[in-house]
């Protein structure tokens, strides 16, 4: 297996959608081949972090302004 | 890395997945017309559909309008949610449609979801530096907010609305293709390319070396 094959591979063997012929492939050229470890590491790090990101709380006037927009909304559809 | 195993992807449970219980309680409830139980949603959800439509139209004005008519369009429809997906991945669809919506308005030129785009031939990565573990920890909470945004803001739509509705929403691949009427494969390429790009860019903050 080239490493070629292993980016092309990248996303599903991440996303653990790979037959298991295919993975086991895989694996054994990770345990040979030190970058392309290191880039499927960093690459699984990358979609943890972002995963894990927490949102920032909602500027005070963006919130109000939702909450106003909510309201008289609401009360439209209610009336 | 010691081992070539991979490890499952550490994901922080979905705000959706652990309220799922009281969450179709809210849902019955504001269907039955009881607006608090409609405001309980928008406060669970309103600073991840706020991220994701700055995500997506890197507008703060946009993002902010996208938001709010995603949630009145939520509530106007609600009686058309019969509950087959989460009601958090039914509201992630209809803020992607409001923020997509605004990023034509604002650029009309920017390449449609739906175009054929240069995933690239040459994808192997260049800087292959190992990066140690919990490489995020070395920012603070505040820093490590602005860099990704940068990064993400960095990508071509088409790549940063896929790796947005994938890996930040974890909405699976079937629902992120429905969601942009895109194919599975083309949602997996840009997928590919999208993380191979962030990967690349957030190795200059997290490799070794670098802040420790």
């Amino acid at each position: 297996m080239k490493c070629k094959t292993i980016i092309t591979e990248l996303a599903d063997y991440l996303d653990e959608a790979l037959d298991p012929i295919l993975r086991a492939s895989i694996e054994e050229h990770l345990g040979k081949c030190k970058d392309c470890r290191v880039v499927v590491d960093t690459c699984k790090q990358t979609i943890e972090i972002f995963c894990n990101s927490e949102p920032a709380p909602l500027p005070q006037n963006t919130r109000l302004r939702l909450h106003e927009a909510l309201t008289k909304r609401l009360r439209r559809v209610r009336a | 890395m010691s081992s070539s195993k991979l490890d499952p992807i550490a994901r922080r449970p979905l705000p959706s997945q652990v309220v799922k219980d009281d969450e179709s309680a809210l849902v019955a409830a504001a269907k039955a017309g009881d607006i608090s139980a409609f405001e309980t949603l928008v406060g669970r959800y309103e600073r991840k559909i706020f991220r994701l439509t700055q995500n997506i139209t890197q507008n703060r004005e946009d993002a902010e309008d996208a938001m709010q008519e995603a949630f009145l369009k939520a509530y106007e429809h609600l009686q058309t949610f019969e509950g087959n997906s989460r009601f958090y991945t039914w509201l992630v669809r209809i803020a992607v449609n409001q923020a997509l919506m605004k990023l034509r308005k604002r650029r009309p030129n920017v390449i449609s979801l739906d175009e054929d785009v240069d995933t690239g031939e040459d994808m192997v990565p260049r800087d292959v530096e190992d990066w140690g573990p919990s490489p995020a920890d070395r920012y603070a909470q505040t820093e490590l907010s602005e860099i990704l945004t940068k990064a993400i803001g960095e990508l071509d739509p088409p790549f940063r609305i896929v790796f947005q509705l994938r890996d930040i929403e974890e909405l699976s691949t079937e629902e992120t293709a429905e969601a942009l009427e895109l194919s599975v494969p083309a949602v997996k390429s840009r997928l590919l390319r999208a993380r191979l790009k962030l990967r690349q860019t957030l190795n200059q903050y997290f490799r070794r070396g670098e802040n420790q």
